[in-house]
């Protein structure tokens, strides 16, 4: 009777959570097909004989019933998910752009959780290189992903644009073989650092800075650029500390930043960790009035919902929505439409103009054959995606550099003025929360 | 003596490398003091504060190791979900708090909106570790020791993922308590009201329960089936109930525990109960496991260390970034203390039985 009774319960249990899951998007989703894939009615030039490969990666081979497979990879759960789910949105916008389709063939994208984290991104990336039916790859979200998984990624013959890594040294002309798989949309942070020492010099007017970093790739490269450049303007670095990532009790960390008695602190992290620092600053004696910021890592409502009332009057640096220069509004509007919402974070945009990057050059490389069977050159593609120019994207007009940088970075700082995730709506230019005030 | 001369060679080596490993890390806290303390470049408040800091985070520890040392005081096995008992007494508390705050009745009475999530926290955590126990554990009773411990592992993602299945990956605000913001200034010493209330009431709790434990029947009976399962049965010992009755005692104390540290921290997580849970368990080996004062003493030697450590130990000797090997100097003083003491530092020589 009992046992019975708990064998339902437990049932139900997992009923629900089945049901859960089902309520969430799958790993897995196909575009929508607007219509059914007709033949395409003029074959490319190619003789119908058989397509002869002789690009150096290979090519993919995508059959007339196939779909044109793309891939998303980088963080889509725990407290920094919604800087990945924001990137992926943009691709998926980019897709539905496309009607959903390449030459007649639905577009296919699949996703992998990067979960932030070095090993996140080498698992994710492991398992991208070995599908062969993949053509290209949108991401990865966090630096520390790319530094774990690019080597599979480019030794596999796929390449990758990110929308959201930000880490200068991924596109650095230095930045070796493992890289040449890669590319990306968004700002370096060189560009980022710099914007947030010359804000916080010149307009705050402090001179003693304080930075802290979680040890991840974005957060440690940034701090420095920011240090680097705000000694060079004159300030001085009086504490650069750093915590582990799950790290919860920031107060010994910030006691520590309160001895060398700084003017303003700097910590450039993600969202649970900013959200332990900005919740705590203020109990430490010393650092009561500081004035605070981060970046784009913790431009997001969560990290409202995280930090509480203490986010207020502090200040972000982010993508210059107001910057973008044609076409954002729109992006905006199909988005809202889309997801019913605000975007979760900056680099949505960046993700859409990396998506149409990648079908542009896959326009220019894909071979169509008479029944409709598309070929992918790899190598050709990878040259393609390099050969980019004046790409007029949502972003900007993008140019793809040798190494990699395709992004027109335009930084701006903004300062939160309600601490109410609701309120939160960067993209609209009346809207006071956060509000821009900087350049 | 059959050993040849190789073989006492390598056993020299090992006893010389572990005496030179002690030695070294002895040396490093004794010259790091020494530099850090010369060097004053931290006042006195500031040294305070630090142990301040660490209490607060130690009487959290403790009280989620109470939870791991009773149910290895009498079951002889490592209860690897407690950290997810911990992170669901704080979500449970989260919505109530949350509701309870929103209709205006926390700033109308402090004490009651204080207590009352810190109960409710306990109840959902005991009904939580009761399922699990009926569910993962009670099956396996007679089985392997490791058998147990794959289940725990097992229901401890099973809590995580339903939880996020539930209410998502994202971070939930605890709502704050007015009444528990600014400082209190005792003896001309300013300390956070809340690291103050969270402190007692971990000392509380703790009261509680070792009253529990010592003066009471069931109190008795547990100290019973702890201290040989079958000749208690025989004496007329309930013993299934009795477990039953410790997982829920420990869930409870975890479930306090989740509402404390989400008055200090503030943010409430599927994910949050991974790093305390594994941290309240080196505060369990580190006092002795399996012995309940031991849980308490380690819990807050782990949580002030861990405090003051990167800066009394490693800022001296111009070790830069010290709070990144926060975690490093928590476990190298688990490896000393047991090098030391082996069974923990309260913990009694183990039988061959309870072993």
């Amino acid at each position: 009777m009992n046992k019975r009774l708990l064998a339902l319960l437990s049932l139900l249990v997992l009923a629900s959570m089945i049901l859960a899951a089902c309520g969430t998007p799958a790993a897995t989703e196909e575009a929508p097909a607007p219509e059914e894939p007709v033949a395409t009615e003029a074959p490319a030039e190619e003789e119908p004989a058989m397509f002869e490969c002789t690009d150096a990666l290979g090519c993919v081979e995508i059959a007339p019933d196939e779909p044109v497979h793309i891939a998303y990879w980088g963080v889509l759960s725990g407290a920094d998910s919604s800087l990945g789910e924001d990137s992926k949105r943009g691709v998926e916008i980019a897709i539905d752009d496309m009607g959903g389709q390449f030459q007649g063939h639905d577009i296919l994208l699949t996703t992998e959780d990067g979960l932030c984290t070095p090993e996140g991104g080498a698992t994710a990336a492991q398992k991208l290189a070995t599908d062969t039916s993949l053509v290209g790859l949108i991401g990865s979200a966090c630096s520390d992903e790319t530094v774990g998984g690019i080597a599979a990624i480019t030794n596999a013959g796929l390449t990758t644009i990110s929308p959201a890594n930000t880490r200068p040294l991924l596109t650095d002309p230095n930045r070796g073989p493992d890289y040449a798989g890669y590319l990306r949309t968004a700002h370096s942070d060189a560009f980022q650092g710099k914007a947030v020492a010359e804000f916080a010099y010149n307009v705050l007017g402090v001179r003693k800075a304080a930075t802290i970093h979680d040890g991840s790739a974005y957060a440690e490269a940034l701090q420095q650029v920011f240090a680097d450049e705000f000694t060079a303007l004159g300030g001085e670095v009086v504490a650069q500390e750093a915590v582990a990532k799950d790290a919860t009790d920031m107060r010994p960390v910030l006691t520590t930043v309160a001895a060398a008695e700084p003017e303003f602190v700097y910590f450039p992290v993600f969202v649970a960790a900013g959200g332990y620092i900005v919740n705590q600053i203020r109990d430490v004696a010393g650092l009561e009035d500081v004035k605070i910021a981060g970046s784009d890592g913790i431009f997001t409502a969560d990290f409202l919902e995280a930090g509480g009332a203490n986010t207020e009057g502090m200040y972000l640096s982010s993508p210059d929505f107001g910057a973008f220069p044609g076409g954002y509004p729109e992006f905006i509007e199909k988005h809202n439409a889309k997801y019913g919402g605000a975007p979760l974070s900056v680099f949505h945009a960046h993700a859409y103009d990396a998506a149409n990057i990648l079908f542009t050059a896959l326009e220019e490389v894909a071979v169509v054959e008479a029944d409709g069977t598309i070929y992918v050159p790899r190598q050709a593609l990878r040259d393609a995606i390099y050969a980019t120019q004046n790409f007029q994207g949502v972003t900007g007009s993008l140019s793809c550099s040798p190494s990699g940088d395709c992004g027109a970075p335009v930084i701006a700082i903004y300062e939160i003025m309600n601490s109410d995730p609701a309120s939160w709506d960067p993209q609209n230019a009346d809207n006071p929360n956060p509000k821009k005030i900087y350049p | 003596m059959r050993t040849t001369l190789g073989e006492r060679l390598t056993d020299w080596s090992i006893s010389g490398f572990m005496w030179g490993f002690r030695i070294l890390i002895v040396l490093i806290v004794v010259l790091g003091t020494f530099f850090t303390l010369q060097s004053g470049k931290y006042t006195g408040e500031q040294w305070i504060d630090f142990i301040v800091f660490g209490i607060s985070q130690g009487s959290i520890y403790a009280l989620i190791a109470l939870g791991y040392t009773m149910v290895y005081g009498i079951l002889r096995m490592i209860n690897f979900a407690h950290g997810e008992i911990f992170m669901s007494g704080a979500f449970s508390a989260y919505f109530l708090a949350t509701w309870l705050n929103t209709v205006g009745f926390v700033d109308a009475n402090p004490v009651l909106g204080l207590l009352i999530p810190i109960l409710f926290a306990m109840l959902m955590s005991a009904l939580i570790a009761m399922l699990v126990e009926r569910v993962a554990y009670r099956p396996l009773r007679g089985a392997p020791r490791l058998v147990p411990l794959i289940s725990a592992i097992g229901a401890s993602f099973f809590l995580q993922y339903t939880f996020r299945g539930f209410f998502g990956p994202g971070v939930y605000a605890y709502p704050p308590i007015k009444a528990l913001e600014g400082e209190w200034v005792i003896f001309g010493i300013g300390i956070l009201r809340v690291q103050v209330i969270v402190a007692i009431a971990a000392a509380l709790i703790m009261a509680i329960l070792y009253i529990v434990v010592m003066r009471t029947k069931i109190g008795k009976a547990m100290r019973a089936v702890s201290e040989d399962k079958d000749t208690a049965a025989l004496m007329g010992i309930d013993v299934n109930r009795i477990i039953v009755s410790t997982f829920a005692i420990g869930a409870a104390m975890a479930g306090a525990a989740g509402v404390l540290y989400a008055l200090i921290y503030r943010q409430v997580n599927f994910f949050m109960g991974f790093t305390p849970g594994i941290k309240a368990f080196t505060s369990a080996v580190l006092g002795g496991i399996g012995n309940i004062p031991g849980a308490m003493l380690g819990g807050m030697v782990l949580g002030i260390f861990e405090s003051v450590g990167p800066a009394l130990f490693l800022d001296g000797l111009g070790i830069i970034r010290p709070y990144q090997l926060k975690d490093a100097i928590a476990y190298t003083m688990l490896v000393m203390i047991l090098l030391f003491r082996p069974s923990g530092i309260l913990g009694e020589r183990l039988t061959s039985k309870k072993a």
